[in-house]
């Protein structure tokens, strides 16, 4: 009995269609964001990510309204992240009904932009998204470094060491997507989820690789994530949420049911 | 229908940030005859039916923007005699003290404190708890209350806080939740209810609480 572990579908958006990329690259269309987004919210997902990947920022507009349609009918926590790099931005999804924002890139080059937004709009509503890559050769002590711009550009700061400097500048939550495993379906990195969660007291999600039911358990178990994130096993009908959390809890896992 | 049959429910917006997703929720449950109004105009607060108190972010910057916008007489005078839920941070700027921010007196509605789980917080087998505690807990509804009216005991709400109630008065307790230790998530006294939690972000559970709050009569 007690707090639940989280299940978040994600919504990777790109000009106002739902995709999903392997490595950031292939891309499958997965439908109107808005209509995902409510058939999560019926299956009972503890909370909605909308990561606009959309290339050019002209648009955020198109996003706006999205964020808007899916906050007016979808009664759960919504997580809005992607081209997030002012104040002016977080207010403006905030105002659109995003519960929280993801800051990625942003972070990166100018750190004390979250120490600001922390301070503006508070911790809770903040979460940092790390894309960290294993960096460390075989047989060399583990090691992971940023990775920015969808994982080719290698930023020399060590992931842990990052994610602590983030809780300490006021995240409320950390993101944490594994390069190496994104779109691979071949699981979490356990080593890096552990490693971040044990260094933090703030929550964190694990993303990148999930393939199959037991990686959320693994990620849960092993990685020590407090919340799961996954796109593609639910978006092509390999498996709904309900079946996810049955899953979890037979192993003994604390789910919302 | 005529304008005089319409019920309004007062959000009060005193500079806090996002009021959206509460003002959504309740539209998505209040009937047509009632109107759901976010305001910070003492006028409106005073003649609404019902009121609700949101709150998001610290305590200092939450007590201090009630009194700023000049709006602490009308929330104390909509707590003497409506229908009146806070929550969130609400439920924190009750209580008499938060030790949030070094310290913050509060509006001192309950007696009592608002204190930190701490950042070494820990479960009873002595592992780690991440704070903020964020997420989905079950709620024990310690009373009976028409707000609970509909949802099942040990219901999952979603919260983000690292704050918690501790109310003199233990009668004053509508629900509790575990986390590391008991604590108190809901308060109720008269015609005021008080939730930690998010109802607005609590799937259908909330909502209900939410249609349980306009449809009430302010009587415990």
């Amino acid at each position: 009995m007690g707090l639940a572990k989280r299940i978040i579908p994600c919504l990777d958006v790109d000009n106002g269609r739902v995709v999903k990329g392997v490595k950031f690259l292939d891309i499958r269309d997965a439908g109107d964001p808005v209509e995902v987004a409510k058939r999560y919210d019926e299956q009972g997902a503890d909370e909605i990510t909308f990561l606009d990947i959309t290339a050019s920022s002209d648009d955020r507009a198109t996003t706006v309204h999205m964020v808007e349609a899916i906050a007016s009918q979808v009664f759960i926590p919504l997580t809005v992240g992607g081209g997030i790099r002012t104040c002016d931005d977080i207010r403006r999804m905030l105002n659109a009904g995003a519960d929280k924002v993801g800051i990625n890139t942003a972070a990166v080059f100018n750190p004390e932009f979250v120490r600001e937004a922390a301070q503006r709009f508070g911790s809770q509503c903040i979460v940092v998204a790390i894309d960290a890559k294993k960096v460390s050769l075989e047989g060399e002590e583990d090691k992971w470094e940023i990775f920015t711009h969808g994982g080719r550009k290698p930023t020399g700061l060590d992931a842990v060491e990052w994610a602590k400097k983030m809780v300490d500048y006021g995240a409320g939550e950390i993101l944490l997507t594994s390069m190496d495993r994104d779109g691979t379906k071949n699981g979490f990195d356990l080593g890096v989820t552990r490693a971040i969660s044990e260094a933090v007291h703030v929550p964190v999600i694990a993303s990148g690789g999930v393939g199959n039911l037991d990686h959320l358990v693994d990620g849960v178990i092993q990685g020590k994530a407090d919340a799961v994130l996954a796109a593609s096993i639910f978006h092509f009908g390999e498996y709904t949420v309900p079946e996810a959390k049955e899953f979890m809890a037979e192993r003994g896992i604390e789910m919302r049911l | 229908m005529t304008l005089a049959s319409n019920k309004t429910v007062a959000v009060i917006d005193y500079g806090m940030g996002n009021l959206h997703s509460v003002a959504k929720a309740l539209e998505h449950v209040a009937g047509e005859n009632t109107q759901v109004i976010v305001t910070r105009d003492p006028a409106i607060i005073d003649a609404a039916d019902r009121v609700l108190l949101p709150g998001v972010g610290a305590i200092r910057d939450c007590i201090g923007e009630m009194y700023n916008t000049g709006l602490v007489p009308s929330i104390q005078k909509a707590m003497k005699e409506k229908p009146f839920l806070a929550i969130c941070v609400g439920i924190q700027s009750l209580m008499s003290h938060s030790e949030e921010n070094a310290g913050v007196d509060c509006l001192n509605h309950f007696s009592g404190n608002a204190l930190f789980f701490g950042e070494e917080h820990k479960d009873y087998d002595g592992s780690k708890l991440k704070v903020p505690h964020m997420g989905w807990n079950q709620v024990k509804q310690s009373i009976t209350h028409p707000l609970w009216k509909g949802i099942p005991d040990q219901a999952r709400f979603y919260f983000v806080h690292s704050f918690y109630v501790v109310p003199e008065d233990k009668s004053e307790v509508a629900g509790t939740c575990d986390y590391g230790h008991e604590f108190c998530v809901a308060l109720a006294r008269d015609n005021v209810f008080a939730v930690q939690f998010h109802p607005e972000k609590s799937h259908k559970d909330g909502l209900q609480l939410y249609k349980n709050f306009l449809n009430w009569d302010g009587k415990p």
